[in-house]
């Protein structure tokens, strides 16, 4: 996270009521980004998207890439990421999103792309959209953010829903029998020839985000390699469709959801160490 | 300029290279595969995007991220593939972004077949995807008018802000025909509103179809009819065929105007004074010149290769001032000049 020390000079002010203000000068050690827009976002109490938005437009901060970077907006609770993030960005159609990420980047191959997906979107309507830009090797960055749940439309079984797991869809638990296993995305994607870097992360706690963001970030460098496509999945909370508190909601993606999909690395880029003549790092 | 022998589909390939078109993504689809081969080798050689994508529903979207990048974007497909285009084709005119798409009409409904057929004037007309929304729609009824719809069908997308849709037919999309290319010049329109990066300069782009508050959408909706009522008024185009003295009048477009047009060689030999009527822009229709030549003939009669669609433009057109017939082949059967002729002179008794 980036921290400078704001060096104002010492000053005062004269209030409204006429009273003469000292300003005190701070250290900074927290801001939100610059990339990021200054105005109040719509998602629910303890919902980790605006975090995620957050992390995403540290990286593009970071790497002072905001003039190169298109984002694609989904349909579910994330569709006005283009109202938070400071970026140009599209809003694709439900499920679509990889679809139009790969027009955008195969006409400017050198700008960077990302589409920022949940599971419905992803991994339910637009699972062949985003099965064959992988395939294909776009190289975009994917942001599969996995609740295990329709948030927008209030709680019903996606895909990535857990067995057992009570939605409104799904009143009695989620039922293997009926509905099948949720799908583990992640490692459904690592397989495609295309997929570069495939990895599955959280936000249940500071060292998980900062984790994520690591991945991000490495995932945003990955893109000027034009080596094929990125995938992060990130196990995210929704306390409100899982009737939790936010603390809950993060307990249960480390004690329940994790056990389902879990966490860590799952296709990493593989380079040449020619220092071994030819060995696998 | 010399005249190349080609076919109606390759001509149309081909005018899309030579209108600039920086990017085409398509789905194999009997009858109109030979865009998509043809662009598959022609576009690399002037370094242009050509992808085959998975699905209809892939490459419409795709359009939909070049068009929104600023690009010149197309995509061609037959009937059951617009189906499935129509959710993207929606989300374009909603976003308001330039594009052409073509349809080499099949006959439908369903699988249907492979050969021609006119079954999607409503889809493409009245709007074949979800919401309110209407796209210049051009029927081509020779190959040289394939290419050349494809230079104004970019030009009209670019005026606009707004999908253009090229609606041909499986018999004008295989048939061979000289065709020849006018010297093209690509006047590039600025596109400020492209999502090609936000320089510090301004402030960001989205595109997005999305106006949640009612309020916000019905301000949205009306520039959209505003948009659409400027269409009506400056993009009606037409062409007609011994109309000076009619007393009968096919209406036809696409194929089944060809077919007309000897239909009334046959009658004007016979002394049965009729013409042809055949509209080139489907929306925006030609209302009002038929309006005026309901009060010159006799009888319209409406020739379609579907169960009667254009028929009731027609009818819409005339305001009841005179008889409107309809005649129609289905399934991708193709009515004999003689055949049409026999049916109106069966109608004139």
């Amino acid at each position: 996270m980036p921290t400078e020390e704001l060096l104002l000079p010492e000053t005062t002010v004269t209030a409204s009521c006429g009273a003469e203000c000292a300003i005190e000068t701070y250290e900074e050690v927290y801001r939100k980004p610059a990339t990021l827009v200054d105005v109040n976002m719509h998602y629910c109490p303890g919902c980790a998207h605006s975090l995620i938005h957050k992390l995403i437009m540290e990286v593009v901060e970071d790497m002072d890439i905001q003039e190169k970077t298109i984002g694609i907006a989904p349909v579910g609770c994330s569709v006005f990421a283009y109202d938070y993030m400071d970026i140009d960005m599209q809003e694709a159609a439900h499920g679509r999103a990889a679809a139009v990420a790969t027009g955008v980047k195969r006409l400017m191959p050198d700008k960077y792309v990302f589409t920022y997906q949940g599971d419905g979107d992803l991994a339910a309507i637009g699972i062949g959209e985003t099965i064959h830009a992988v395939n294909r090797g776009e190289n975009i960055l994917i942001v599969f953010v996995n609740n295990a749940v329709y948030g927008m439309t209030s709680g019903q079984m996606a895909p990535t829903t857990l067995n057992g797991m009570k939605t409104t869809t799904s009143p009695n638990g989620r039922s293997a029998e009926l509905t099948g296993l949720p799908i583990k995305v992640a490692e459904l994607m690592a397989q495609l020839g295309g997929a570069y870097f495939v990895t599955r992360q959280t936000i249940s706690s500071p060292n998980a985000v900062r984790r994520t963001k690591k991945a991000l970030l490495q995932a945003f460098q990955y893109q000027t390699l034009k080596k094929g496509t990125c995938f992060i999945e990130i196990l995210s909370n929704c306390p409100s469709n899982w009737k939790m508190t936010p603390i809950e909601s993060m307990k249960f993606i480390d004690e329940e959801m994790a056990k389902t999909f879990p966490l860590g690395d799952i296709k990493v880029p593989v380079t040449i160490n020619t220092k071994t003549e030819g060995g696998i790092q | 300029m010399e005249a190349k022998l080609m076919k109606g589909n390759e001509a149309l390939a081909e005018a899309a290279i030579q209108a600039g078109c920086d990017a085409y993504f398509g789905y194999p689809i009997t009858p109109q595969s030979e865009v998509l081969e043809y662009l598959a080798v022609e576009m690399p050689k002037h370094n242009r995007i050509v992808m085959q994508a998975e699905s209809e529903v892939a490459s419409i979207n795709m359009v939909y991220g070049a068009a929104g990048a600023g690009f010149r974007a197309m995509t061609s497909s037959s009937s059951p593939g617009i189906s499935l285009m129509a959710e993207g084709i929606s989300y374009l005119a909603g976003a308001e972004l330039p594009c052409l798409l073509v349809n080499v009409n099949r006959a439908g409904p369903g699988l249907g077949t492979i050969q021609p057929g006119q079954g999607d004037y409503f889809q493409a007309t009245k709007g074949g995807g979800h919401g309110d929304y209407r796209m210049i729609v051009l029927a081509p009824a020779s190959v040289q008018e394939m290419a050349d719809h494809v230079f104004l069908g970019f030009d009209l997308a670019d005026k606009y802000c707004n999908p253009v849709m090229i609606l041909s037919d499986g018999a004008i999309g295989q048939m061979m025909e000289k065709v020849v290319f006018q010297p093209y010049i690509h006047n590039k329109v600025d596109k400020p509103w492209a999502t090609v990066g936000k320089p510090a300069s301004r402030n960001r782009n989205f595109i997005t179809s999305l106006h949640i508050r009612p309020e916000d959408m019905e301000v949205q909706n009306q520039k959209l009819l505003d948009k659409y009522n400027l269409m009506r008024k400056q993009e009606v185009r037409y062409e007609e065929f011994q109309t000076e003295d009619a007393e009968y009048l096919f209406v036809a477009y696409g194929l089944s105007s060809r077919i007309c047009q000897k239909a009334v060689d046959l009658a004007r030999e016979k002394g049965i004074k009729v013409g042809l009527f055949r509209p080139i822009s489907l929306f925006p229709f030609p209302y009002q010149r038929l309006e005026v030549l309901a009060s010159q003939v006799k009888l319209m009669l409406s020739v379609e290769l579907n169960t009667g669609q254009m028929v009731e433009d027609v009818q819409l057109a005339v305001k009841g001032k005179v008889p409107v017939e309809f005649y129609g082949r289905l399934g991708g059967m193709i009515p004999t000049p003689e055949e049409v002729l026999l049916h109106l002179e069966k109608l004139m008794q």
